[in-house]
């Protein structure tokens, strides 16, 4: 179907996204009329099976969430937990939680810019059509991923799951032998990111541009993981403590998960763009100066181009690991035992998709009393709708196949992660 | 002989490849919990100690009756089992297919795909699944007792 008549874009199923979802699109010539973007979750069970137990066991039950970005989960209840109980951890444990994060960060965009995105803007219908052309190239993504993977299980005893990180810090560290034994593989990692910037830079990326509130956090002397303030294009500088004060979750009919608005304003992006825009001044120079000879400088505003942000911060993580390891010294206490004690934290944490927040009430027996999470997934949900309803739009007078292909595209550039926002997406657009 | 079970146990009917590994394991033979991605996967068969006889072990929905034991070669999945859907992202049947396109499977390769039919996190794993995974376990102890010599120490 063509033309100006109305019609129905609809995908069952949405491919190529962590986990199943569902996106819904009714147009009426060239008029979107409605747009929904369902996520179908039992909704917030992990909350509710943190809440009795000890606060020791939170970050292996919220690893859980999510298979690809382990990581952040435990990294975001750390932090949280960690700040109710006021303990502080020494600086090489911090160091260490950096590179934790490097290697979610490499394994997670090495995924999607090759096996997820990629196919999209050349064509395929998956990384398995693409990979009967382009073998190399898939190969290239697999050793990048399993690089990324290596710090995982080295740092967290294993790759899905990680046990080693703890409240206080880690079970166990690696020592310095360990840590130069990845060396190599990350130098080799760091040429073919480099490469990959410059690759999908040659993309044929779609003209769509929005003006986005970006959302992301901001440290004073480093590109954000797990510490910062959180930042917006439009003025926004908070604590993580007032996150729950300015961004609003609320219940839509036609999805599981929550979505989430500035308070006062309405949807706001976070993720790799959202990063790039508020912190490219912190991005080493290998990052800053692949992405000036690519063009890519901010703000970035069309989100095609996630793609290649995505691998500049793919250079990031790579050089970021190299730099931790130089300069690596195990901690003389590789945990501090933290007390049982009541107390109420926050923490933000920017897993590979955006920001991750987190928020525990803890009894004086160590017992966890509440918990709150929100995904980036969830976070970017009302983003997404509002993106399609914009870009469909555009679509009007493309094939009914082609503008499905195409919004199926639009979303994917949010990397969405459903297994954390919630288990099953299907994209449905209508035209009538 | 390596033995791979791919899931999750925080997803009902999702754990099934993770408690045919226990249960393996508590029978003493060896076998891995395995990420289920294509690189995890590749890694696992393909690593120092080169893997030529395999098995995954996997939740599947074909429409099926809720704890039929599916046994496919690895070289010949059907078609249904590439499609997208999985709770990890890169389905098992996409990581094997991938594997074969990229002309790295092994030798042999087995999947025993276990119907399942609650996914939602928490939920608890279904009376038919349990007794598939049973059922799973006895296939490959068998077959491990008449082979013990293959079997790769996860």
């Amino acid at each position: 179907m063509t033309g100006r008549g109305g019609r129905t874009i609809k995908v069952d199923t949405l491919a190529r996204v962590e986990g199943e979802g569902a996106l819904y699109i009714k147009m009426s010539g060239e008029r979107v009329s409605d747009v929904k973007l369902r996520i179908y979750e039992p909704p917030r069970l992990f909350e509710a099976f943190l809440r009795g137990r000890h606060y020791s066991e939170a970050p292996d039950i919220t690893a859980r969430i999510c298979g690809i970005c382990p990581i952040a989960y435990q990294m975001s209840a750390i932090h949280a937990i960690e700040r109710a109980l006021a303990i502080k951890i020494s600086p090489e444990v911090r160091l260490l939680r950096r590179l934790f994060y490097c290697g979610e960060w490499i394994e997670s965009h090495a995924l999607h810019i090759y096996m997820l995105h990629a196919p999209d803007f050349l064509g395929y219908q998956d990384v398995i059509e693409l990979a009967k052309d382009h073998g190399p190239v898939v190969e290239k993504a697999l050793r990048l991923k399993k690089i990324g993977n290596s710090i995982v299980h080295l740092l967290g005893g294993r790759e899905i799951h990680p046990i080693s990180a703890a409240v206080g810090g880690f079970h166990k560290v690696p020592s310095k032998r360990q840590l130069k034994e990845l060396v190599s593989d990350l130098e080799w990692a760091l040429e073919t990111s480099l490469e990959t910037v410059r690759w999908t830079s040659t993309l044929d990326f779609p003209h769509f541009e929005q003006d986005y509130e970006f959302v992301a956090l901001r440290h004073p002397e480093e590109y954000p993981f797990n510490e910062g303030r959180l930042v917006s294009n439009r003025g926004l500088d908070i604590d993580a403590a007032e996150y729950e004060d300015r961004f609003v979750e609320f219940h839509v009919k036609h999805s599981n998960a929550l979505q989430s608005i500035v308070r006062g304003r309405g949807s706001y992006l976070v993720g790799p763009l959202a990063r790039f825009n508020l912190n490219f001044d912190k991005l080493p120079e290998v990052a800053q100066k692949v992405a000036a000879e690519v063009d890519l400088k901010p703000p970035v505003k069309n989100l095609f181009r996630s793609i290649t942000v995505r691998a500049v911060e793919l250079v990031f993580a790579c050089a970021e690991a190299l730099r931790v390891i130089g300069e690596y010294e195990p901690p003389a206490e590789p945990r501090v035992a933290p007390p049982n004690r009541r107390g109420v934290g926050q923490a933000i944490t920017e897993a590979p998709r955006g920001i991750l927040y987190h928020r525990y009430a803890i009894d004086d027996n160590g017992l966890i009393v509440s918990a709150k999470i929100v995904p980036p997934t969830s976070q970017n949900q009302k983003r997404i709708e509002d993106d399609l309803r914009e870009f469909a739009a555009q679509l009007a007078a493309w094939s009914l196949e082609e503008a499905t292909w195409k919004c199926e595209q639009a979303v994917r550039c949010y990397d969405p992660c459903i297994s954390c926002a919630t288990h099953f997406l299907k994209v449905v657009v209508e035209r009538e | 002989m390596l033995i791979l079970g791919c899931g999750n146990r925080q997803r009902g009917d999702d754990a099934a490849g993770i408690l045919a590994v226990e249960r393996l394991r508590a029978l003493g033979i060896a076998a891995e919990v395995c990420a289920g991605e294509p690189s995890a996967l590749m890694e696992a068969w393909s690593g120092v100690d080169r893997a030529d006889d395999v098995i995954v072990i996997d939740a599947v929905v074909t429409g099926a009756p809720v704890g039929t034991v599916h046994v496919w070669d690895g070289q010949r999945l059907p078609a249904f089992a590439t499609a997208t859907g999985s709770t990890h992202g890169f389905g098992v049947a996409q990581a094997i297919e991938l594997a074969r396109v990229l002309d790295r499977l092994p030798a042999c390769l087995r999947v025993y795909g276990i119907e399942g039919k609650r996914f939602e996190i928490g939920s608890e794993v279904s009376p038919e699944v349990e007794q598939a995974v049973e059922e799973v376990v006895q296939r490959i102890a068998g077959e491990a007792k008449v082979r013990p010599e293959k079997s790769h120490d996860g």
